[in-house]
């Protein structure tokens, strides 16, 4: 099967898309030795993310194993994550 | 393994043969460029800096000037300087030639105009060319090579892929018991503390955490937010949210190995392995500032693409993006898409980004050379006056 999806790290909450892809559509990933898929809720452009798992407000967006920013809404597993639903901790003049 | 390189007087090894025109300032930069243009082997630097900076920010330029002239990619140097200026000239001049390299100076203000010092410029480098050009490169062992690594017009295949196969290759390089730079203090926010696990003391993982807290804030004190410039545009059509996700991919770049110190911008590393300096992000002043601290070649991971080069050293383009590698392979060197598409792996790439260094070093020209990029740029640090 055509790689889709690529999670870096076990612990992610999101896979990271290497095609366009449109919704509706089932992708397939490897997280560490086994394989999962979720569909997608949105079209995910080539090289985004996509949530393959729920992810609350408040909640650490997970790539890498490490921290890339907050959920500023919930997240459904499926949804393009992205600017619009999730934020940078760092840097910020408000914090 | 051997490269072929040039032995300079104080040790060190370039790999390519350049004679460097290094106005002082702004002022000097059009002289410098004319006589540049009328002789082959010579390159000039035309900069906006040299005159009117206070403090650590004229340092900065002072410390950025010599550290070019000594780079071992430059076998010899003609100052031009106006000769008000800040940048103090023949000082300059002097610190450069300490390294053993032939060193010229001329000055507009005492030779009297532009005509007359583009005259004498160019004679004496034309004596620079008969004392230099000649130098044929001799084998050297690999680990006098010293890499700069860079990163620039990122997204989501940087982080992936090109970023962590050039992580392997700094990594063969230190094996080897090279050089090895990594910069951009902005793209190590958010990922601090990975970096921070690899230094050698915890003195070093402190002036690590110290120098992105002070990139941090730097934008606070002006009461901007970083995010108005960091991921740019591009990085975020790309697929990158945030300075966290950009980071984390970044640091890849600088493979495994254990940071032996933190260099100040421009400050020339005191022994091997793996070194970080602070720098901006932003490419050129970033890799002006590894060229300044001796780096004689350059690996550029790209996602978008861009075509950067440099007037002393070899920037080598790797993108993991194939239609970035399509779309622009006037300026790509190296197509590592194979591991987006799962054909090669970030180990059997990083061997071939190895491979290409070496290739490089004994002469392989990269499309940046070939296509005359020399971009150069110090960054500033305090406003000019």
């Amino acid at each position: 099967m055509e790689k889709q999806a690529v999670v870096i790290n076990p612990k992610d909450n999101v896979a990271t898309v290497v095609d366009d892809l449109s919704a509706n559509k089932i992708i397939h990933f490897s997280v560490g030795q086994s394989e999962r898929s979720v569909q997608l809720l949105q079209d995910i452009p080539l090289g985004h993310k996509v949530a393959i798992q729920e992810i609350r407000i408040g909640e650490d967006i997970l790539k890498y194993a490490e921290s890339i920013g907050v959920a500023t809404t919930l997240i459904l597993p499926g949804q393009h994550v992205h600017i619009h639903n999730m934020e940078t901790q760092r840097g910020r003049k408000d914090q | 393994m051997k490269i072929l390189g040039y032995r300079r007087p104080d040790g060190k090894v370039g790999i390519r043969n350049h004679i460097l025109i290094i106005p002082t300032s702004v002022c000097a930069s059009t002289v410098a460029s004319n006589i540049a243009a009328q002789i082959p082997e010579a390159v000039a630097l035309p900069n906006q800096h040299g005159c009117c900076q206070i403090g650590a920010d004229h340092e900065q330029t002072v410390r950025t000037l010599i550290g070019f002239g000594k780079n071992p990619n430059v076998a010899a140097v003609l100052v031009v300087g106006l000769g008000c200026e800040g940048v103090p000239i023949r000082e300059t001049a002097a610190e450069i030639a300490a390294s053993g390299k032939p060193v010229e100076v001329v000055i507009i203000q005492e030779i009297g105009g532009t005509l007359k010092t583009e005259a004498e410029g160019l004679s004496k480098v034309a004596k620079l060319v008969r004392q230099v050009a000649h130098l044929q490169p001799e084998k050297i062992d690999a680990c006098e090579l010293s890499l700069a690594i860079e990163c620039g017009g990122s997204d989501f295949t940087s982080g992936l892929a090109s970023n962590p196969a050039s992580g392997i290759a700094a990594d063969l390089l230190v094996a080897a018991g090279g050089n090895v730079m990594l910069s951009e203090t902005t793209e190590f926010i958010g990922a601090e503390h990975v970096l921070a696990r690899r230094a050698k003391s915890t003195d070093i993982a402190e002036k690590l955490f110290k120098i992105v807290h002070a990139c941090e804030n730097r934008a606070k004190l002006l009461n901007v937010d970083l995010r108005e410039g960091q991921p740019t545009p591009g990085n975020i059509a790309g697929g990158l949210s945030s300075i966290e996700e950009k980071s984390l991919g970044c640091i890849y770049k600088a493979g495994h190995a254990p940071i032996q110190d933190v260099l100040n911008y421009g400050e020339i590393p005191q022994g091997k392995g793996l070194y970080i300096m602070d720098s901006p992000g932003q490419d050129i002043d970033s890799i002006t500032g590894m060229l300044a601290g001796g780096a004689t070649v350059v690996i550029f991971t790209t996602g978008r693409g861009t075509p950067t080069g440099s007037p002393i050293a070899p920037v080598i383009k790797i993108t993991a993006n194939a239609r970035t590698y399509q779309m622009m392979e006037d300026n790509m060197d190296l197509d590592a898409s194979s591991i987006i598409s799962g054909e090669e792996t970030i180990e059997q790439v990083g061997h071939r980004i190895f491979e290409e260094i070496i290739a490089v070093a004994n002469g392989r020209r990269t499309k940046a050379e070939s296509l005359g990029y020399r971009e150069f740029g110090i960054y500033k640090i305090g406003p000019t006056y």
